[in-house]
């Protein structure tokens, strides 16, 4: 049951993925990033990790897609869509693309570390308190770093965004 | 129950179909869409492996990738709104002021 679930999420994510690149209108292609994001929150929740799979719907779906389909709209798009798709000439990337895809399929089927098919037994308990005890207390740190760091870009982007004075 | 290389083998599949978008589109709105599908295949594999070895640190890294992706997606789309106001357009290859 558990494998019928992964197959079902895993193939709509994956068509989802391509429908992302190959959409030649790039409001196609927020949407289809939406419904990839949907799909890997659902794996989230197989791989028992319910509040990765919440924080993923609330960011990304919530807050960078929003984003992402307020800058289509602001900014014309009509042009974008009539532009010759997927250029000619570009062996080398395409190549490097298959080079790359080959490695890493070979690399994982090949060794044998991934082949573990039963998760460690978890010692009981809540997850979610053990996981933010963990994030509150041994990496408190990189924590706050984060935080700084969604402020210096929410400050950016406004700067950076904003129309010239004068 | 489902092996761990499955989930090693979707994030294999959403890393390379996101590769495609950044190397091969030129638009882009969809280079930085396919930038988020490259985090995310990465986000699966630290999931699975978190998962399948017991440990929390593989959840903790995914929530502070997702951080840094919303203040990368955040800075990313300010800059291309002040690009697009200076010179209009989408294409990557036109956007090549700072090649020196």
């Amino acid at each position: 049951m558990g494998q019928g679930f992964f197959l079902l999420f895993a193939a709509v994510s994956v068509i989802a993925a391509l429908t992302v690149v190959l959409a030649r209108n790039p409001v196609h292609s927020a949407l289809a990033l939406m419904a990839c994001f949907l799909q890997v929150s659902a794996i989230f929740v197989l791989l028992g990790a319910p509040l990765l799979a919440v924080i993923q719907i609330f960011v990304y779906v919530g807050a960078i897609m929003v984003l992402f389909l307020f800058v289509i709209m602001m900014i014309d798009v009509r042009e974008a869509v009539l532009q010759r798709f997927l250029p000619g000439g570009n062996l080398p990337a395409l190549v490097l693309l298959v080079l790359l895809g080959v490695e890493m399929l070979v690399l994982v089927l090949w060794s044998d570390r991934f082949s573990a098919t039963e998760p460690v037994a978890v010692q009981g308990g809540d997850q979610v308190r053990a996981l933010s005890t963990a994030l509150f207390a041994d990496y408190l740190l990189p924590f706050e770093i984060a935080s700084v760091i969604l402020l210096a870009a929410l400050v950016g982007a406004i700067i950076l965004a904003r129309k010239e004075p004068g | 129950m489902v092996p761990l290389s499955w989930y090693i083998l979707l994030g294999v599949v959403l890393f390379v179909i996101g590769a495609a978008g950044v190397l091969l589109r030129r638009n882009i709105l969809v280079v930085l869409m396919s930038l988020e599908l490259l985090l995310n295949s990465v986000n699966i594999n630290f999931i699975a492996f978190g998962r399948y070895y017991a440990d929390f640190r593989g959840q903790i890294f995914a929530i502070f990738v997702i951080a840094t992706t919303a203040a990368e997606v955040a800075v990313a789309l300010g800059i291309l709104v002040a690009l697009v106001r200076n010179k209009a357009t989408l294409k990557v290859d036109d956007v090549t002021v700072m090649k020196g």
